[in-house]
């Protein structure tokens, strides 16, 4: 019994590890990517000749796991700051790119059971609110918002990815929350509400090359082309 | 009488083993940047989340005495089919991933969840990314060891002194509360610290069912994770905090745990 067990466990391991060792001639990417690119991300990485593991997190969190030491070949960031972050710790191996453009858009039950039409209706009481933390960028760009708009909320919880945000509007937990654009084209569970241009605010999507292997030149280059760039529209983002 | 050697091969992987316990926790201490523990220890934002921490923990570990004792009792009193079914029902949060525990709490009382729909329309009362939700975390996460030490406990239990208290008259409620009970004293005692221990560590279910808002339902644990990611100094003292109430509570329990050779 026990025998069998410890030669289970053996073969599981032995057959594990072969996954995260390479064997194959095909080369891995990986990409460290914040949460919002998930949908443009997945699709475009299909595209290139190699296995892509992809990191979707808080763009904070993945800025601190690189300055940490974690091993990756692209950075894809929500902002500008984290990546100067990066690039001013010498973990760049040629100067970022702007790739894509969001905006902020209030994300709301299906049908807007509760009437929001704009930033002031979040500060409205008995209304539960959510945001990203400040230390996450959709976060800091949604208290810019707010700020443009003079208007004070009060949330309910600060999240640590955007699209933890996104997952309480959808599962009805919260009434509203301050999400990009693209995560309500690509998420079909909430409904947006547009924020006038007066309050929004553009959010720059950076890329940079940190591991200058042939396979990251490959993936920022289609994320540039055409094609790219098309996918990313799709998902809701703004063209480089 | 001379203790047996234990074989040089297996001193080493237990060396190393040590070494992988240690180094983590020997490094949190020497990269401690000692000159700001003491100004980040007192920082507004750290007391909110050690004060809320202790609150939680401490009404979780209230919650897990007033519900943890009656069910080992009812499973150290059970038998069979039953007591299998009940004791797994139990002991399934502590090897659960916690955060999968928050899903599942998430969904049961959150505004569209099983009972929380229905407490939603008729109180108005919405669980999640309230400070009470923080303590249900906690609380679903925590109780299984209590309810394991004082199931050991009573299992231990000389009932001869129970049964002596029948003979005498004493009826079921009064022969729980004067002869039971006070014998429980030491495992309910420790179940109780393991409990409070593994509630103030507690992560994944709180951040995934009652959010993070400080001074509501930012715990230490979650401050500990936000912090991290903009001032590491801060992250490294609150660390030092949970570190020195581990030892603590190790230190504490010594003699159950450590000593009684």
């Amino acid at each position: 019994m026990i025998r069998a067990a410890a030669a289970l466990i053996g073969l599981i391991s032995v057959v594990s590890c072969q996954r995260y060792v390479d064997t194959t001639s095909r080369p891995t990417l990986t990409v460290f990517a914040a949460a919002s690119l998930q949908p443009p991300f997945d699709r475009i990485a299909q595209q290139i000749q190699a296995t892509p593991r992809i990191n979707y997190a808080g763009t904070q969190t993945l800025t601190t796991s690189l300055i940490q030491g974690a091993r990756a070949d692209v950075f894809a960031s929500a902002d500008s700051a984290h990546m100067k972050t990066i690039e001013d710790t010498g973990l760049l191996a040629s100067p970022p790119q702007v790739f894509a453009h969001n905006r902020l858009e209030i994300a709301v039950a299906r049908g807007n059971p509760k009437g929001i039409h704009g930033l002031a209706d979040l500060a409205r009481a008995g209304l539960v609110v959510v945001l990203a933390d400040p230390s996450v960028p959709a976060g800091k760009y949604a208290d810019q918002a707010l700020a443009k708009a003079g208007v004070k909320v009060r949330p309910a919880s600060l999240e640590l990815q955007v699209t933890a945000v996104l997952t309480k509007v959808a599962l009805g937990e919260a009434d509203a929350g301050i999400v990009y654009a693209s995560d309500v084209t690509s998420s079909g569970k909430v409904d947006g509400v547009q924020i006038p241009d007066s309050q929004n605010v553009v959010a720059d999507y950076l890329i940079g090359n940190l591991s200058d292997r042939p396979v990251a030149r490959e993936f920022i280059d289609l994320v540039l082309s055409a094609k790219g760039q098309a996918i990313l529209t799709e998902s809701g983002f703004g063209r480089a | 009488m001379t203790q047996a050697r234990v074989p040089g091969p297996l001193l080493a992987l237990a060396a190393a083993g040590l070494l992988l316990f240690l180094l983590p926790l020997a490094g949190l201490v020497a990269r401690a940047p000692w000159d700001q523990v003491g100004p980040a220890l007192v920082a507004p934002a750290t007391l909110t989340a050690l004060e809320l921490s202790i609150f939680c923990s401490l009404t979780a570990t209230a919650a897990a005495l007033v519900l943890g004792i009656p069910l080992a009792l009812l499973l150290s009193r059970t038998s069979g089919t039953l007591r299998a079914v009940l004791r797994a029902l139990t002991t399934l949060p502590m090897v659960l991933p916690p955060v999968v525990g928050g899903v599942a709490l998430l969904i049961a009382f959150g505004r569209r969840g099983l009972a929380g729909a229905p407490l939603y329309a008729v109180f108005g009362v919405q669980v999640p990314f309230t400070t009470a939700a923080a303590v249900v975390a906690e609380t679903f996460v925590a109780m299984p060891f209590l309810v394991i030490a004082v199931e050991g406990g009573l299992r231990a239990l000389d009932h001869r002194y129970e049964e002596a208290a029948r003979a005498l008259g004493a009826g079921a409620w009064k022969v729980f509360l004067r002869v039971t009970l006070p014998l429980l004293r030491p495992a309910i005692f420790s179940g109780a610290v393991l409990c409070w221990a593994r509630a103030l560590g507690e992560f994944g279910a709180t951040i995934t069912f009652a959010g993070n808002l400080p001074g509501t339902t930012q715990t230490v644990p979650l401050a500990v994770y936000v912090t991290n990611e903009t001032r590491p100094e801060g992250a490294i003292a609150l660390s030092l905090i949970l570190l020195a109430v581990s030892l603590a509570v190790l230190v504490g329990l010594r003699d159950r745990w450590l000593g009684a050779p």
